[in-house]
């Protein structure tokens, strides 16, 4: 049973002016996330991701369609209904969102106090809290004195602090710097691994997604386009707007600009082979291009990681007569997937 | 000068009545423009309790009184300060009208400044399941208490400033002082005397205003 069921939802937002159009963020999105998953949620911005996740929590409210989190149908419920759903959901949030008036301590001690926790177990859990996310020394420090990482990782404290089943990430390292961006994913990682927190993570970079995420969802225009496994979605993405986000990352069938610098370097002919591990060898690739006596050479393209798997689009500029390329190209196609560049 | 020396006591005493009217009005506008301020704010479109009527009718009313000149506005509302405070002249007419005036000027500055607050951080507490009222009094207002401070020091000097029209409606003061023993009597030494007491009076409540907001915004 998933653990958050969006079905069908639509969101439309009321014209902001006299003359203006209504808005439609949601138009007809359905999604099953499942429990102790990591799933990314990747869009360019204005693609409705946002709206989508605070669905989640309820912040926003579906124009139509519902929304159910551990079996609660929480588009139906009321403003005042919505603590007990709110406590079970933390989220993270791309500006932080820290109470400025409050210390680390206070900023994570606030659910403790919405939720109703009594007072003395306060400090054993917000001290355990702090070490988890290695904030210590600066525990009675003010936001304003942190640097944007360890706000994060404040503002990632915080939304743990109630011990909740699921947490939002809305493009929780888009205001971060390459450095800490990796040190925050690799947090928000050991809270899925250590506390078995199901991470729904919104983001425009891949590269958040290949590092974290099980499985991703790709949003364009309200709408989901394409949602499978990483691995797949990488390897093969299929939607159009999916190519864009996995070329942003990884090399394939050399397009532009980078196509004309080969064509001008290799008159012949140039292929790409595109692998996924499991079911397909290179050396196979190799060995029959020798056997036939075709002469290759590396141009473009390299081998990638995605969750501990390989996959990669090699492009080769083959030298010999067509008859034997043609032959050689016909029996691998049998094992790897083949793209003669144009 | 002699007639300064002499006039010692009513000085002492307008002093008095000033701070008297001004502190009591900056109490009742303060509670009741922070009221308004917060009504407005929360009823705006897309705040917390978002609601188009409220809203609008509060907007309404404010737009209508705040602008009205406050020497016309205390005696526009003699006929309610007879209601209320049981009189229409006197010290305790004139701290209704001021308190009424303020609160809707107050109102303002309050939206204004809640509105500085990140609406993020707003939507941080409504995510961890806080409702509108502990939204308010535990993120809201502490989020936003250095400006407001400078807002009220702000209000307070403005209020002061009113309070000079209290010859009108037959009330006391520094400025009714300065008026009717100074300027009506030829008399610029005491007038001169009302004025620097006030500039001093404004000079400490600016400064303690200025201290409090520091301190409570750390910088």
């Amino acid at each position: 049973m998933a653990i958050i069921q969006i079905a069908d939802v639509t969101k439309v937002f009321a014209a902001r002016g006299r003359g203006e159009a209504p808005s439609a963020a949601l138009d007809g999105v359905s999604l099953d996330i499942e429990r102790g998953d990591v799933f990314g949620i990747i869009g360019y911005s204005g693609a409705g991701k946002s709206t989508l996740v605070r669905l989640i929590n309820a912040l926003e409210k579906p124009t139509s369609g519902s929304v159910h989190v551990n079996d609660v149908e929480v588009s139906a419920l009321r403003e005042s209904q919505l603590r007990e759903v709110r406590l079970g959901i933390g989220m993270v949030f791309q500006q932080f969102n820290l109470f400025n008036s409050r210390t680390v301590w206070g900023n994570i001690e606030y659910p403790l106090k919405v939720a109703g926790v009594p007072k003395e177990q306060h400090q054993a859990r917000i001290s355990e809290l702090l070490h988890f996310v290695g904030l210590v020394d600066q525990a009675h420090a003010y936001p304003d004195q942190l640097s944007g990482g360890q706000k994060q990782r404040v503002g990632i404290a915080r939304a743990l602090a109630t011990s909740p089943a699921i947490l939002l990430a809305d493009e929780a390292t888009s205001a971060l710097d390459p450095e800490t961006t990796r040190e925050v994913l690799a947090l928000l990682k050991r809270v899925n691994e250590e506390f078995g927190v199901t991470i729904v993570v919104i983001t425009h970079e891949m590269e958040v997604i290949r590092s974290i995420a099980h499985k991703v969802a790709v949003m364009e225009n309200g709408r989901i386009v394409e949602t499978g496994d990483v691995f797949d979605i990488f390897a093969a993405p299929q939607a159009e707007a999916t190519k864009r986000f996995v070329s942003t990352i990884v090399t394939s069938v050399p397009e532009g600009a980078a196509l004309e610098v080969l064509r001008s370097k290799h008159p012949g002919r140039i292929v790409t082979f595109s692998f996924a591990d499991g079911n397909t060898s290179q050396s196979a690739v190799f060995l029959t291009l020798g056997e036939a006596k075709v002469g290759f050479e590396l141009v473009y393209g390299g081998i990638n990681e995605v969750q501990a798997r390989t996959f990669g689009h090699l492009t080769l500029a083959l030298t010999g007569t067509d008859d034997a390329i043609d032959s050689a190209l016909a029996s691998i196609r049998s094992v790897a997937t083949v793209t003669e560049v144009k | 000068m002699d007639r300064l020396i002499e006039l010692l006591p009513d000085f002492w005493a307008a002093t008095g009545e000033t701070l008297y009217i001004v502190g009591l009005a900056m109490l009742f506008g303060g509670l009741a423009g922070l009221l308004l301020g917060l009504g407005l704010y929360v009823t705006r479109r897309g705040s917390i309790l978002d609601n188009r009527w409220v809203f609008g009718t509060l907007n309404f009313v404010v737009n209508t009184f705040r602008p009205i000149p406050f020497i016309i506005f205390i005696a526009a509302v003699q006929p309610l300060a007879r209601v209320v405070v049981g009189t229409g002249i006197g010290n305790n007419a004139l701290t209704f009208g001021l308190a009424l005036a303020a609160t809707f000027a107050i109102s303002r500055i309050v939206e204004q400044n809640l509105l500085t607050v990140q609406p993020g951080v707003i939507e941080a507490a409504r995510s961890v399941g806080a409702g509108p009222l502990r939204i308010i009094t535990t993120i809201l207002l502490p989020e936003a208490l250095g400006p407001l401070i400078l807002g009220y020091t702000f209000i307070f000097v403005a209020v002061t400033d009113m309070s000079a029209v209290a010859g009108l409606i037959g009330g006391g003061g520094l400025g009714n002082f300065a008026i009717q023993y100074g300027y009506r009597l030829f008399n610029p030494a005491v007038t001169w005397a009302a004025v620097i007491l006030i500039i001093v009076l404004i000079q400490v409540v600016q400064l303690v205003g200025n201290r409090l907001a520091r301190a409570v915004m750390r910088r």
